[in-house]
């Protein structure tokens, strides 16, 4: 609870930050200034009244974060677009590839880091580290690209659809029955969630190996080793159960890194979600637009680590009772 | 009849990137039905080592050679799957340190239930319930309760304790205890020791206990193995070692022990230099650079185990001539011993605020670390500060020299009290008082050389001068060290050695009152006798004034003209050093000296040892009245009024004459050594 | 032990352990060749990376080891030049963000209490953002956009407050230690603490940091410019070249994979310098031997 109340004005501040950053880095009536022939002095004037540039930017703020408040997430600069509603939906959408993408990245860094660091020094222990390193090193964009343009390959060579790489979802999505919407999604969602988890399990993999060799060099698993239990009890009752804890607090604190990567993700495979409304935003310099997903993105990064925290303390008894 | 446990050759090698570290050089040893053996060496010469490889718990890397039988069967070379049906069975094990050795995410109960249920296919709510008993018999209060904690919520000793609960779940034929009490202190030791002695008479196993600590060898085995880098190099009956010993080693060792059973200023006998690396051996004995007797043949011949008398065998060449370890010459004489106070320590108090986690971090408690404690160091004298970790005595020390702010309280030095003090105005004050640490290791600046560390207190008071090299080789020479060494760095010493950099730093500004906290604590034996005689030469030399503070009453009693005893926070008892140890008033001084395990077979067996029940109270909410009440061995013996007493009235220090003050409303003396 | 004992220096404990990483030295010989290359190889190659030939498209040859595009651009001269321009800008990242963030840490750690608090909660407010939106939110309008030292300065900030935990991280575990005290005790001041005591045994940290860095500040520019808002044409990036190329990589792929290539060539050898350079400083390994 306490960590809930020193939260709130760490995410006010974050936004503030932001929307100060957005609305002072550009100016949004650039286009229509600068349009040829003039826009009239009259439409840029009511602009101005509408998106209430002319006020300092703490106004400017203070009048954004009421309305945010109410649930009205302000003006754009677009006039018919609806900031709110847009959020919502991208939301969702965005929300698929983070959540997948994270399961699909903690599974495969808990599966490589466990064995890296059970057969230490093994061939494939090296192999393994070496793997993560190559992909610590990629540019997400990259491995996303070449994903897709190897799926492109496929498809053509098979002369079939078998991975989808434009899209979260197929044209005609709306007429589906919801088991082909199902199965459509899924499929959509199998290249950027794999280019967004490739990219991510690799530090956490070299995190779970170390946490899983501190454990097996404790004293506790000598002592469990010593009272006669199997080696594959000891791995799961002893190593397992106590390496895993600390994983959920680095999973956390990603998770501002892995919003980062899905708007890199959807605009390489042309998603319309988060990525695509912020790069618009920005493109506009919409400042209600972008600072309304920066506030959004920080929500969603505190609640993770709220639950993080809360998740931590059901696991790790020492923690419980403080 | 085969004996239960048949070490023959065992030889255990790792390799590092320096070479190939040949951990147990060819150890051969037997163990009896019911019987106890004790290892005894010093760290690094194998000990540990060689019944982890009798456990087949070794790292994978070690490359262990030779023959281990269990009841004639041969455990090397066996997979881990079989010996896992051994292990906790036939053989289980005890490790040294109990904050350590239990998985934090599980409960007690369940650890110990997990123990029999690797061996038994008895359902759980049975496993349990045999869990609970096996706390009961550790002697663990309130046992269903208790099986159901998580081990942060227990203290230290009672982790021990469930860890002996652990090993003898399956009723094992033999027990190895690895330092079963090293890390706990002496009132504790000896409740554990207590429990295992249950655990052995219940299961009816046979012990192997190895440890340093030759006062517990004394008390608790029949017959003892002496190791030194890597091999056995004496093994014989308990008394054959401790009355009869034929190896200069075991000689040393004896020697070389402060005891709480000879009055002080007697000069330790210490083993000189320090065990050899074990990647770098020589041919003969590797006893050879420390060893008083060694002639040409040590250097070339490694000498076996050879007969010494019935049931005992030595290695040493010279086995049969060898009875005394030279000891070293008494200084002449002592100079006589002023006694005014140099530095007067009154009603001190140190509390350390106890704060809520989150944001507003408010304080909820206090830690009562230092209570309305007084006391004067005279000039030329040592007082000896001791208590069990957490009583308060580290922390009097840093408050004393103002590295930590007192609470309340006043320290007097040269007319000026000390606790007011800013930074600025204590650094002048700093030359004349000055603070040794207890870990050799984190006290030194591992990025300095030995010189720039000498060097430094010296360049802060602007006293390296010209003569700057020149002081720093002298402070070298002073304490014993090579001063060609000075431009290594400190990770390059050995324990003993970085310790006596740490006071060469420490006298380098000609200190007259020097803080040594527990200074010789994380040292070997041997090597802590040349430590104590060497802060004594300097006593005498420079005419210091020490407080020496120290969990280790055999040291204490050594050392120190004055004791002072503390338990959670407060002065219990002071008295000159015999004085304190022959006729102790306070109950709790009583039970510390009783702790004490004499390194004597026979005295040791037949004293009266006094056992504490229970745990130190937290310092944050500590009893009323008198704080040792609860754990008081007279308290239940006292009627109800007089316990009233005890309950509401803190004891006031009493003087029963010749400065014997005791805190303790019912005080009796009572000798114990 | 004293014949044991030889006489090493620190920092040749570091090298040599440092050389013992084969992986580590193998990669900085790499990066060494890579950062010649760029830097020293626009001064040897025919064209210039502005330079538009003749060969419109050609897949690589000995006249084009990297192939040309579609306007005629000697791949490998832009090649070279987005290496030089990367590096650069990725090195500036390192440096705002390390001595930055290494001050702010340090500070923090130092002073702990309310100050301490408050500056670890400024941190916490710059992580809670995706840095690479917020990046993205600032460089497409910013002073100076497009230029290197503007998106430099941009993924420095973003950077800083990594650098900042990890050194607060190691300064309190540090002042902890008993040598600290001793010092004190000595009556040392605090400046002589920190220069004498702080500085040196944290250095090894820093340097590991500062090291890893880099390679995030390779990564981020290829991001940003990626996204369309980091380095413009005329001018030219790794990232810039892959992000323009990506529609190529079917039909061109040389215009798509070379550049790729290099990003991940520097990432992975700083990555591995950064390992290696870990091990070598590690003090429990100075500890263990006696």
């Amino acid at each position: 609870m306490r960590r809930l109340l020193a939260a709130i004005p760490v995410l006010i501040v974050a936004s503030f930050l932001s929307y100060a950053l957005v609305a002072l880095s550009g100016d949004p009536l650039e286009p229509l200034k600068l349009r040829n022939p003039p826009a009239p002095q009259r439409t840029i004037d009511l602009e101005t009244e509408r998106l209430g540039l002319d006020d300092n930017i703490v106004v400017r703020y203070g009048h954004w974060l009421g309305g945010v408040l109410h649930g009205d997430f302000g003006e754009s600069v677009q006039s018919t677009y609806d900031i709110g509603a847009n959020l919502t939906r991208a939301t969702t959408v965005t929300l698929r590839l983070v959540v997948v993408a994270i399961l699909l990245a903690l599974v495969l860094a808990v599966l490589t880091g466990v064995v890296g660091a059970v057969r230490q020094y093994s061939k494939s222990d090296y192999a393994l580290t070496f793997t993560g390193f190559v992909f610590l090193a990629m540019p997400l964009f990259w491995v996303a690209i070449v994903l897709k343009d190897l799926a492109v390959r496929y498809n053509k060579a098979t002369g079939t659809t078998v991975f989808f790489t434009i899209g979260e979802t197929s044209q005609g999505y709306s007429g589906m029955s919801p088991g082909a919407k199902l199965a459509d999604v899924a499929g959509h969602l199998v290249l950027p969630t794999l280019a967004l988890a490739l990219i991510t399990y690799a530090a956490w993999s070299r995190y779970q190996r170390s946490a899983v060799l501190e454990v097996l060099n404790s004293d506790y698993v000598r002592l469990a080793r010593a009272k006669g239990l199997p080696w594959r009890k000891v791995l799961t009752r002893h190593v397992l159960r106590t390496a895993l804890i600390p994983l959920v607090t680095v999973t956390a604190l990603d998770v501002a890194g892995i919003l980062g990567g899905a708007v890199i993700t959807e605009t390489v495979f042309n998603w319309n979600g988060l990525g695509r409304m912020l790069l618009t935003g920005v493109a506009r310099a919409d400042t209600d637009a972008v600072a309304s997903w920066l506030l959004l993105a920080g929500l969603v990064v505190i609640v993770c680590n709220l639950i993080a925290d809360a998740l931590y303390a059901v696991l790790d008894p020492r923690i419980r009772h403080e | 009849m085969t004996a239960l446990l048949q070490v023959e050759d065992l030889t255990v090698e790792f390799p590092t990137e320096d070479g190939v570290l040949p951990a147990v050089r060819g150890v051969s040893y037997e163990v009896g039905r019911g019987e106890s053996v004790g290892i005894v060496g010093e760290s690094g010469s194998g000990k540990s080592v060689t019944s982890l490889a009798v456990m087949g718990l070794l790292p994978r890397n070690a490359r262990v050679s030779g023959s281990v039988r269990l009841l004639g069967e041969e455990l090397l070379g066996r997979t881990d799957a079989e010996l896992s049906k051994i292990r906790g069975r036939t053989v289980a094990m005890i490790f040294q340190d109990p904050l350590t050795s239990l998985n934090p995410v599980h409960t007690v109960g369940a650890q110990i239930a997990e123990a029999v249920l690797a061996h038994r296919d008895v359902p759980r709510q049975v496993a349990m319930r045999r869990a609970t008993e096996l706390l009961e018999i550790v002697g663990i209060p309130f046992p269903a309760l208790r099986a159901k904690n998580y081990p942060h919520e227990l203290s230290g000793g009672m982790r021990q304790r469930i860890v002996i609960a652990i090993a003898m779940a399956n009723d094992p034929e033999l027990i190895i205890a690895d330092e079963p009490t090293t890390a706990l202190d002496v009132t504790v030791q000896a409740q554990v020791l207590e429990a295992l002695e249950a655990a052995r008479r219940e299961t009816g196993a046979s012990l192997v206990l190895i440890t340093h600590d030759l006062g517990v060898i004394a008390g608790h085995t029949d017959r003892v193995n002496v190791m030194y880098a890597g091999k056995l190099v004496e093994t014989g009956t308990v008394d054959g070692i401790f009355y009869r010993p034929r190896m200069p080693y075991t000689l040393g060792l004896l020697s070389s022990l402060p005891r709480i059973d000879e009055s002080g200023r007697q000069r330790l006998t210490p083993i000189t230099g320090s065990p050899p690396s074990l990647l770098t051996l020589p041919a003969g004995c590797p006893f050879v650079p420390r060893c008083p007797r060694a002639e040409s043949i040590c250097s070339t011949t490694e000498p076996p185990l050879l007969p010494a008398g019935p049931g005992h065998f030595a290695a040493c060449h010279f086995h049969d001539s060898v009875t005394s370890f030279p000891a070293p010459e008494t200084p002449a004489s002592v100079a006589p011993r002023p006694s005014d106070p140099i530095l007067s320590v009154r009603g001190l108090v140190k509390h350390f605020p106890v704060r809520s986690r989150g944001v507003l971090r408010r304080r909820i408690g206090d830690v009562h670390a230092v209570c309305d404690v007084s006391f004067d160091i005279l000039t030329h004298e040592t007082l000896g500060l001791v208590g069990e970790s957490g009583c308060g005595k580290t922390t009097t020390g840093r408050v004393l020299l103002n590295l930590e702010p007192a609470t309340a309280g006043s320290v007097h030095f040269q007319r000026r009290d000390l606790v007011p003090l800013s930074r600025a105005r204590m650094r002048p004050l700093r030359k004349d008082l000055q603070i040794v640490f207890q870990d050799p290791y984190a006290s030194l600046d591992p990025r300095m050389t030995v010189n720039e560390i000498i060097a430094e207190p010296l360049r802060i008071h602007g006293r390296y001068g010209s003569d700057g090299r020149a002081q720093v080789r002298s402070l070298l020479k002073t304490v014993g060290l090579d001063v060609e060494h000075g431009n290594r760095y400190a990770h390059e010493f050995s324990g003993g050695q970085r310790q006596r950099i740490g006071i060469a730093r420490a006298l380098a500004l000609r200190p007259r009152v020097l803080v040594l906290d527990e200074p010789v604590s994380a040292l070997d034996v041997s090597i802590q006798a040349g430590v104590v005689n060497l802060l004594e030469d300097l006593q005498d030399e420079l005419g210091l004034s020490y407080l020496f503070i120290s969990h280790d009453l055999s040291v204490v009693r050594h050392i120190a003209d004055r004791v002072a005893v503390m338990y959670l926070g407060r002065i219990v008892e002071t008295a000159p050093v015999d004085e304190l140890f022959l006729r102790a008033a306070h109950p709790y001084t009583q039970a510390l000296i009783s702790a004490i395990p004499v390194p004597d077979p026979h005295k040791e067996r037949a004293r009266e040892r006094i056992i504490l029940t229970g745990d130190v109270p937290s310092p944050v909410a500590p009893p009323s009245g008198c704080r040792f009440r609860t754990r008081c061995p007279k308290f239940p013996t006292l009627t109800d009024k007089e316990q009233r007493l005890c309950i509401s009235d803190v004891p006031a220090l009493v003087d029963h004459g010749e400065g014997h003050r005791t805190a303790c409303h019912y005080a009796e003396a009572l000798t114990l050594i | 032990m004293s014949e044991a004992v030889r006489e090493r220096s620190q920092a040749e404990l570091v090298l040599r352990r440092f050389l013992r990483h084969r992986a580590a030295v193998t990669s900085l010989v790499t990066l060494l060749v890579v950062t010649l290359f760029a830097f020293a190889g626009p001064l040897l190659w025919r064209y210039d990376y502005a330079d538009i030939t003749d060969d419109l498209s050609q897949s690589p040859s000995l006249r084009h080891p990297f192939g040309t595009d579609l306007i005629g651009h000697d791949t490998f001269a832009q090649v070279m030049r987005g290496t030089q321009q990367s590096v650069k800008i990725a090195l500036a990242i390192a440096l705002i963000g390390t001595v930055f963030g290494a001050l702010w840490g340090a500070i923090a750690g130092l002073y702990r209490g309310k100050l301490d608090f408050l500056m670890m909660r400024l941190v916490d407010v710059i992580l809670t953002l995706p840095s690479i939106a917020v990046a993205a939110a600032v460089a497409a309008q910013g002073v100076g956009r497009s230029q290197w030292w503007a998106i430099a300065f941009v993924l420095g900030a973003l950077t800083w407050p990594y650098v900042s935990r990890v050194v607060r991280g190691v300064v309190l575990s540090l002042r902890e230690q008993e040598f600290i005290e001793s010092a004190r005790a000595l009556g040392a001041g605090n400046a002589r603490i920190i220069l004498r005591h702080l500085l040196p045994n944290a250095l090894g940290t820093i340097i590991v940091t500062a090291t890893l860095t880099i390679a995030t500040g390779i990564l981020g520019e290829a991001a940003l410019s990626f996204l369309g808002v980091g380095v413009q044409a005329p001018d030219t990036s790794l990232g810039l070249l892959v992000s323009i190329n990506k529609d190529a990589v079917n039909t061109r792929p040389w215009l798509f994979y070379f550049p790729g290539l290099f990003i991940i060539l520097i990432a992975l050898t700083i990555n591995f310098i950064g390992d290696g350079l870990r091990d070598a400083f590690d003090p429990k390994q100075t500890r263990v031997r006696r």
